[in-house]
């Protein structure tokens, strides 16, 4: 589709076609206009309409999720992020986005600008963002096309991030053939405010100035929104000028200039810029507003000459905010974007009405109801058509006893095999290109630690913060997986010390128009309200991202899920995995009526150990869950609890032998006891969810056990920390490990420098 | 009487809140931020070049900071004798400026790094050291792409021989080795001074880790060393 021709095309139904709208939605715009739009207007519905903006085909869904709680301050839809309530006057702006498709295609300037796009999510509310997720999935590691991606995907969020000044502080990476050629990039940020000092996204005020704030418009990423709404394909790479190109430097000095504005008063509103540019904000706004506006666009600042109207209308560069200010207050906004050398033009005025009128030169090139065009509004809404998936009768009739069991003299080969394992092998390499420090809060960064904790300055507390989801359960049993994803973040979260609060989520699946799939993405919404309500964290926003699908397969069904707890003492409660000192007892919490069992579907070990990834998603009972994590948040609020751990990919053993290589120079010294039956690799690298491995010194034990009568929880005592710097574990009175530290740092730890550090022939 | 600290703030600038607040909430001094449009520092005792990507680095670090308007201002500080102390983009300023010798190239692994490093102090008849232990080791971060630092060996030489290098990156035990070295710098050299002791330069962040809940507290004595240096002149 050509586009910079001076005549616009004439706009026939191929054209439409090709802007992505099926026949019967063409119909619908010419229908309700009255007439056949422009081509700038076919431009603003194709783009407002596609899946990435009007969520056309999961809103349904999505709208079923809890999303109402007492510290939830704005509510998911209703503001670019959700608001949480943390006490002291404060509230946190916090969102997770998805910034697949880009990234597959350019990995260094997707990743980018995922990163700077979430972080004006959070900024345009008032909110200064304090520190930045991640979750990443590729292909396998060994592929060289994986580590290419990965390579660019980690400079991107790096250059961008370090420079921006915001710290990435935790997130997850995942390596699994299901992402080859679909790699997911989910960027996370989260913001403080105070309350009554946020900026709202809305055109009030018939006669207020519009104005477009932050870098010049390009040509650069024009049809991103609508490229994100289809299938990856060969003709993907002829798609590249889709990507955007992010400027960090500048979205330093709109973050600044920005929150200036919003403390200075001059704000009415102020909606930043991302998929759909102009279109997006501008008819957003309106809507929200309940008014018009009236844009001029050839006094919008280009980088570039001979820009047509439906060029800038569709451009997706960066770094630009559209702001809605008084007329007394124009001067004042004028100075504060002079004087971080930031464009800050007048492009039009807000009108009494729903209609948005764009003008090039006093001549009408589009006038649409923005009514139309939003969310909630015209844009279509969809159910599609659901079915079970065929793949689950073979997964779910999958049985153990085409499985060897390993025995007490492979039991280390098999660890040191699981720890050099890439999703389960130390993600140092990725974390050290990331600035974890820079704004002085990280009190527990990335590594040692199941979440991160950032200290909120001018107040006692932190925030714990995590992103999860194992989306092979969700692959096997997308209800349960998607619940278990909601469960181990708040567990994460939960051994780090906090309370959690809310969740923000990004879904990420194939082709909707696929009833298989569509079956696994509604599954999944089910498991993640089931999971939000017991455990009381509403969900406050996020982002849906459908078409992660190429030719050869989709991706594993992977709602990413990111929690926010509040850690009410930062300095006395952050908890890590890191052993303590010599003497400790180490003890299992785990639900009352638990008991060790052969936990082994959808695990690491059979994906590693037997290239299989099949039976069903481990077990999870989410009231047992919610206990489990109560009792350990009140261990270690009690100051009982001096680290904790939670077990999950790799099971027990992956998980003592990570607090060891994290440790300095401390050891245990186990037991486990537990029924004969039971198969030694299901006890050692099962994935059966709500346990937690916690330390309690010895002489505290008992109070600690006092402390929890009446939740339904047990602690096991599975032995003592040592100063051995060993690992040393016997089941059932037999040795089945005994292993050095370096033995297990080393295979643990060099797993992505060999792959991404190796010289390249 | 507290101490007046003048924090520079180019575009792209991003510890200058972290610097504000160590100086500011952690020692209680006055801080305040200046910036880089100014063209007067004002009444200031040391002033400190923090860390971030100014104007974006997308040229060379620190290369247009330095025709920054305050940055005159600053030349004329140190060279009136004030302290001036570059943290990271700091330092990279103060070597495009000429107030330091050599410059700052990309990490030798071509990667941005962050991380825990131990930095031997080599010199502490320093305003900036003089409350560290000669030999002290410190704890600190480090966080950059380009700081790997490289002068002519007859520059390196003279550095050694006036006693101007005041940091090396070693082990936690001390020692000056290449395994401890984060980012191939020249003689494992992680922060200097300039010939007349006023202006010091160094790469890893003094104020990310100078309160106990960040994971060290080493970097503190610097900021010390500094408070010493006015009770003395006091």
């Amino acid at each position: 589709m050509s586009t910079s021709t001076l005549e616009p095309p004439p706009v026939t139904r191929a054209l439409a076609e090709d802007h992505g709208l099926t026949p019967q939605e063409f119909n619908w715009i010419c229908e309700r206009l009255g007439r056949k739009p422009s081509f700038v207007e076919l431009g603003i519905y194709s783009v407002m309409w596609s899946e990435h903006c009007s969520y056309k085909n999961s809103i349904r869904y999505v709208k079923q999720l809890p999303n109402t709680g007492d510290a939830l301050l704005v509510g998911a839809g209703e503001e670019n992020a959700g608001l949480v309530d943390i006490g002291d006057g404060l509230a946190v702006a916090f969102k997770i986005e998805s910034h697949n498709h880009p990234s597959a295609i350019e990995p260094y300037e997707g990743a980018a600008t995922g990163v700077g796009g979430i972080h004006r999510d959070i900024f345009t509310m008032g909110a200064r963002p304090i520190c930045a997720l991640n979750a990443l999935r590729f292909g396998r590691l060994e592929e060289p096309r994986v580590q290419f991606l990965l390579d660019g995907v980690v400079r991107g969020i790096g250059d961008y991030g370090n420079s921006f000044g915001v710290p990435t502080v935790a997130g997850e990476v995942f390596f699994d053939e299901a992402y080859e050629g679909n790699p997911l990039v989910n960027a996370m940020s989260v913001g403080v405010v105070e309350h009554g000092k946020t900026a709202s996204a809305i055109a009030t005020g018939v006669g207020n100035l519009v104005y477009i704030v932050g870098s010049d418009t390009g040509r650069d990423g024009i049809h991103g929104a609508t490229f994100a709404s289809e299938e990856i394909s060969e003709e993907s790479e002829a798609k590249r000028p889709s990507v955007q190109v992010g400027d960090p430097f500048t979205e330093k000095l709109l973050l600044e200039a920005t929150l200036e504005a919003i403390e200075a008063g001059v704000v009415v509103g102020v909606q930043d810029m991302g998929a759909a540019g102009i279109t997006c904000s501008s008819t957003e706004m309106s809507e929200k507003g309940g008014h018009g506006m009236v844009l001029h666009i050839e006094r919008v600042p280009t980088r570039e000459s001979g820009m047509t109207p439906y060029e800038i209308m569709l451009s997706e560069s960066q770094e630009r905010m559209l702001i809605i200010c008084k007329r007394e207050d124009e001067a004042a906004l004028k100075a504060i974007f002079d004087k971080w050398d930031l464009n800050a033009a007048h492009i039009g005025e807000v009108t009494e009405g729903e209609r948005v009128k764009v003008y090039w030169h006093d001549e009408l090139v589009a006038d649409v109801p923005a009514e139309h065009l939003c969310l909630g509004g015209g844009a279509p809404v969809y159910d599609r058509e659901t079915e079970r998936p065929a793949y689950l009768d073979a997964t779910q009739a999958f049985t153990l006893a085409d499985v060897p069991d390993i025995t007490p003299a492979s039991a280390e080969a098999t660890l040191l095999q699981l720890l050099a394992a890439p999703n389960i092998a130390s993600k140092a390499w990725v974390f050290e290109q990331y600035d974890t420090m820079v704004r002085t809060n990280t009190l527990v960064g990335p590594g040692p630690s199941d979440a991160a904790v950032v200290r909120v300055k001018g107040t006692n507390k932190g925030l714990a913060v995590k992103t999860d989801c194992n989306p092979r359960y969700v692959y096997l049993n997308p209800r349960r997986g998607a619940q278990i994803a909601v469960a181990e973040s708040a567990r994460n979260v939960v051994c780090a010390g906090g309370q959690p609060l809310a969740i923000t989520n990004c879904l990420n699946f194939g082709n909707p128009y696929k009833p298989e799939m569509y079956w696994t993405f509604v599954e999944a919404i089910a498991g993640i309200s089931d999971a939000c309500r017991v455990l009381n964290t509403p969900v406050t926003g996020g982002n849906v991202s459908f078409y992660n699908e190429n030719p050869e397969g989709a991706v594993f069904p992977t709602p990413t899920i990111g929690m926010l707890g509040l850690v009410e003492d930062a300095e006395a409660h952050a908890t890590q995995a890191k052993l303590p000192s010599a003497g400790e007892m180490v003890v299992l919490v785990s639900p009352a009526t638990w008991q060790h069992r052969n936990d082994l579907g959808g695990s690491e070990y059979l994906a590693t150990i037997h290239e299989q990834t099949t039976g069903d998603a481990p077990h999870l009972d989410l009231a047992e869950e919610h206990a489990v994590q109560q009792a350990v948040l009140q261990l270690i609020r009690d100051g009982f609890a001096t680290s904790a751990h939670d077990v999950s990919d790799g099971g027990v053993a992956v998980c003592l032998a990570e607090q060891v290589i994290f440790s300095e120079g401390q050891g245990l010294d186990l037991a486990i006891d537990a029924d004969a039956d039971l198969r030694l690799d299901g006890l050692l690298f099962g994935e059966a969810q709500s346990r937690i491995v916690c330390t309690i010194s010895a002489d505290t034990l008992e109070a600690a056990r006092e402390a929890l009568t009446g939740v339904s929880v047990q602690l096991t005592t599975l032995g003592r920390v040592t100063d051995t710097g060993r690992l040393q574990l016997q089941v059932n009175g037999t040795p089945v490990l005994d292993l050095s530290r370096d033995a297990i740092r080393l295979p643990y730890t060099r797993t992505l420098p060999q792959a991404m550090d190796a010289p390249r022939t | 009487m507290a101490l007046r600290f003048g924090i520079l703030v180019f575009p792209g600038s991003n510890c200058d809140h972290d610097t504000e607040h160590v100086v500011a909430n952690v020692f209680s001094q006055e801080a305040r931020l200046i910036w880089h449009k100014e063209e007067a520092l004002g009444d200031v005792d040391v002033v400190i070049v923090p860390g971030g990507f100014s104007y974006g680095d997308y040229l060379r670090s620190g290369a247009i900071a330095q025709f920054s308007p305050i940055m005159q201002d600053v030349v004329r500080f140190a060279n009136d004798g004030g302290l001036v102390m570059g943290i990271c983009n700091g330092f990279q300023i103060l070597c495009e400026s000429g107030l330091l010798p050599g410059t700052l190239l990309r990490n030798d692994s071509l990667r941005f790094a962050c991380r825990w490093t131990h930095i031997r102090t080599e010199q502490t008849s320093t305003p900036f050291t003089s409350a560290a232990t000669p030999g002290q080791v410190l704890r600190i971060p480090i966080a950059h792409g380009e700081g790997q630092y490289m002068a002519d060996e007859d520059t390196l030489d003279a550095l050694e021989a006036n006693n101007q290098v005041v940091f090396r990156y070693c082990t936690a035990d001390g020692e000056v080795t290449p395994a401890a070295n984060p980012n191939g710098s020249a003689r494992n050299i992680a922060g200097i001074r300039n010939a007349a002791g006023n202006v010091l330069g160094m790469m890893p962040h003094p104020e990310r880790c100078a309160e106990a809940a960040l994971g060290s507290e080493d970097g503190a004595v610097i900021f010390e060393s500094l408070l010493k240096g006015t009770e003395v002149a006091a």
